[in-house]
């Protein structure tokens, strides 16, 4: 149906696709699957025009095709259905459904009863009951998805491609929505399937392919590969492969007898966490392995109050902290390095010094004026301790490299003596010298009673800093490795094992 | 070979255009000043720098509220009705004494800044939507206290609008502490690191637990008293409350002065300095203008031109 072969897309800096070929074949759900980075959105994105290859062919029914634009692709018989619905929320069920394409009447006005006949019977078709003269922000998020797919489908789809369409869905929802997608199976249309969660895969899903860095890894049917071979191949990490200590620059564990400084208590947020508990002690650093959407980062988010909890709590050495307030969470001493450092950590416009002292300038002031002095001296400090490489205390943040930036980071949240350090991905997108020295700079400050929870989607950067890990699965904790247990293989066997109990959610 | 030679001119370019960004305002306050000495008559005087000094002070003290406002990537357009509604305050309690009753104008600007803050920080209102509605709201409220043009006659009013010290007109020392107090806020306090810093990126801001919402609040309030002021003085200069026609259109000249003086609306800079040349610019222009007799709609074609320079050499600093 859609065959793309040779494809590659560069991005300044960056390789995203080399080399890929992919084939969706009618009446079959093809999974699409990778972690960060592999290459996932890219393809999708040349799949619906949005980029242009830099080499490679696209062909739709065995004929060459070129899309030089979205509009182009959607002639051509392809939807997709992204993470949020791109609907218009204002507008009626019925006139989202026909948006562009509504029946008209005498005089080209347009025939509002014929339109709220078929979008009532359209949408009954694929099980769902809504008054289709609402505006559609009414609706619940699963129905507005299913609002969406339900155009698509009625655009005389012949390839759908669907970009996490569960992540927001109630269980429920999800059952109608596998429904609908079996029907489209059944009416010959190709459907490409994008998710991280593997029950989910291998409910719905024919076929497979697994990118990483780029490159297809794996393309197949589904059911002749068992999970624990598929999370291997989305790692890039061998079953019962040996390695050699000492590749990362972390070192061994540490005590853990101590009594723990940070207790995280069944957190829950809504579609995200699912009764999340972790506890850290002085000096440890605890792992947080799952694949990417298993609800890391949302865990060291509610943590350090950046978002919102529906439920649990966190105590810092014993005193409750309230949640939902990032200010709260400093105050009782923890610090997150967010995952996204160009948007959510570094602020690009101001100095080293500014970003360094940014987050500890209440207790470096005096009456509302900022002590310039004490300012100067502890810039000094981290800059030299961290080995910060800049022109000087007054470059621009935004100007250094990446490993910098990241240290700038910790040394903002180092000035303010922290008892726990929340570091997402630390040493994704840097230089491999920088990340050595972020890693040992880890290790050190471990050592020296900082409790600290490291995320990393480098497993072996995973297994090598952590004294523990906690495995997440779809918002849940599944295992906790510790002791000798902390080795990848536990590690990909832990995300790979099939929940007891069977589908139920 | 052509590489080699070209680095060197890119460089230049580059910085040629910083010097542009940076003193850019000042040169062109120069040039015309220079111009006017050359070819205007009568404009070294003392008297007619005393009289540009009174006209632009409103402007500038406005413009300065305006500049905090824009470095949290926001705006306020409630600034011309917030003066409006300071003159009707001022006229109505002005049987209290002058003082008291330039207080309660004040708290009334405060007060209308603290509505628009509110709405921007805690109910999420976009800034342009949020004054929007303290803009039509303050002017409305204004018209309500006081209904027409009223004659202010008080003394002591009177010798703020049209008194000086040592030849240099109240007005003009008022706007000068004021920019002073506003620069130094900018860069020694903790209010304005944190201003800056959440200009420049709200989600970094927020996790590093900056007060967000707090500093929001506290910049309108800051352009709202700062907007009130600057209605005592145009009533104490003008001797009479007109809240009709008091800040019309106030909010786009004190916008002006702020752009052109270099700060970028994408927030996270405040040039103070340069606020104060762009208001100063942009009066000596109209001056320029007016005293070689051209018609106003040149005024505004000069205006326009000035501008669109400004934003032109702002340009390349968006491209981080």
């Amino acid at each position: 149906m859609l065959t793309v072969t040779g494809l590659c897309k560069t991005f300044p800096g960056v390789r995203a696709l080399s080399e890929v070929d992919f084939t969706a074949r009618a009446g079959e759900v093809h999974a699409l699957v990778g972690e960060n980075g592999a290459g996932k959105s890219t393809l999708i994105k040349v799949l619906t025009g949005v980029y242009q290859p830099d080499a490679g062919e696209l062909s739709c029914d065995g004929s060459q095709v070129r899309f030089a634009t979205p509009l182009q692709a959607q002639q051509a018989g392809i939807s997709t259905i992204y993470q949020e619905v791109n609907l218009v929320p204002l507008m009626s069920v019925a006139r989202n459904l026909f948006l562009g394409r509504e029946p008209r009447g005498r005089l080209g006005l347009i025939d509002f009863r014929r339109m709220h006949r078929a979008a009532e019977d359209t949408l009954r078709a694929m099980g769902i009951r809504v008054d289709v003269r609402r505006p559609l922000r009414e609706l619940g998020v699963g129905a507005q998805q299913m609002v969406a797919l339900a155009r698509a489908v009625a655009v005389d789809a012949r390839v759908v491609i669907m970009d996490e369409p569960t992540s927001s869905l109630e269980p429920r929802e999800v059952r109608t929505l596998f429904g609908v997608i079996r029907t489209l199976r059944e009416r010959g249309i190709a459907v490409i399937y994008v998710s991280h969660r593997m029950d989910e895969l291998y409910e719905i899903c024919d076929a497979v392919t697994v990118l990483r860095d780029g490159r297809v890894v794996h393309t197949g049917r589904l059911a002749e590969l068992d999970r624990l071979r598929l999370v291997a191949l989305m790692l890039g990490r061998e079953i019962g492969e040996v390695r050699e200590e000492g590749l990362t620059k972390f070192t061994g564990s540490r005590d853990t007898a101590a009594r723990p400084v940070l207790e995280a208590e069944g957190l829950r947020i809504r579609h995200q966490l699912d009764g999340v508990s972790v506890s850290l002690r002085p000096g440890e650093v605890v792992g947080l392995g799952g694949l990417l959407g298993s609800g890391r980062s949302e865990t060291a988010k509610a943590i350090a109050g950046a978002v919102p909890v529906d439920g649990g709590r966190v105590v810092v050495a014993g005193e409750p902290v309230r949640a939902g307030s990032t200010a709260a969470a400093i105050r009782a001493g923890i610090s997150l390095l967010p995952e996204d450092r160009k948007t959510e950590g570094i602020v690009p416009g101001l100095s080293v010094r500014e970003n360094i002292a940014l987050a500890a300038l209440p207790g470096l002031s005096r009456f509302g004026l900022v002590d310039d002095a004490r300012v100067d001296r502890i810039v000094d400090t981290f800059m030299k301790r961290l080995r910060i490489k800049a022109a000087g205390p007054h470059q621009k943040v935004g100007e250094l490299s990446g490993g910098n930036q990241q240290k700038v980071l910790l040394a903002r949240w180092l000035a303010l003596h922290p008892k726990v350090l929340l570091l997402d991905e630390p040493t994704r997108g840097i230089d491999v010298g920088a990340k050595a020295e972020v890693q040992a700079l880890v290790d050190e400050l471990a050592d020296d009673g900082l409790a600290v929870l490291l995320i990393s989607s480098d497993t072996e950067e995973l297994i090598e800093g952590s004294d523990r890990v906690v495995v997440l699965k779809d918002g849940a904790v599944v295992r906790e490795l510790t002791g000798d247990a902390v080795t990848e293989d536990e590690l990909m066997r832990a995300i790979a094992a099939v929940p007891a109990g069977g589908h139920d959610d | 070979m052509t590489e080699l030679s070209l680095a060197p001119g890119a460089v230049d370019r580059d910085r040629a255009l910083r010097l542009l960004q940076d003193y850019g305002v000042y040169g062109g306050v120069l040039a015309l000043l220079l111009f006017n000495f050359v070819f205007t008559p009568h404009f070294a005087s003392a008297e007619n720098f005393r009289t540009q000094a009174v006209q632009v002070a409103p402007v500038l003290i406005v413009a300065l509220g305006m500049a905090l406002a824009i470095g949290t990537e926001g705006v306020d357009l409630s600034v011309g009705s917030v003066m409006a509604l300071s003159t009707s305050l001022l006229s109505l309690y002005l049987g209290y004494g002058p003082w008291t009753a330039t207080l309660i104008a004040v708290a009334g600007g405060v007060v209308a800044g603290l509505a628009s803050g509110a709405l921007v920080a805690f109910v999420g209102v976009q800034p342009i939507v949020a004054t929007l509605a303290s803009m039509v709201a303050a002017r409305g409220l204004a018209l309500v206290l006081l209904p027409q043009l009223k004659d202010v006659h008080d003394p002591g009013l009177a010798a703020l609008g049209s008194g000086d010290v040592l030849g240099v007109p109240h007005l003009a020392l008022i706007a000068a502490a004021l920019a002073l107090l506003v620069a130094f806020v900018v860069r020694r306090s903790t209010f304005g690191r944190q201003l800056l810093a959440i200009g420049d990126s709200r989600p970094a801001a927020r996790l590093a637990g900056l007060p967000v919402r707090r500093v929001l609040v506290v910049v309108y309030v800051c352009s709202g008293a700062l907007a009130a002021i600057a209605g005592v003085l145009a009533t104490a200069r003008l001797t009479a409350s007109d809240p009709t026609s008091l800040g019309t259109l106030m909010e786009l000249s004190a916008i002006t002065a702020v752009v052109v003086g270099g700060t970028p609306l994408s927030g996270g800079r405040v040039r103070i300095g340069g606020t104060v040349a762009g208001a100063v610019l942009i009066q000596l222009l109209t001056t320029t203008l007016v005293k070689h007799d051209l018609p106003p709609s040149w005024t505004q074609i000069a205006q326009a031109v000035v501008i669109v320079a400004a934003v032109y050499a702002a340009r390349e600093r968006g491209k981080r």
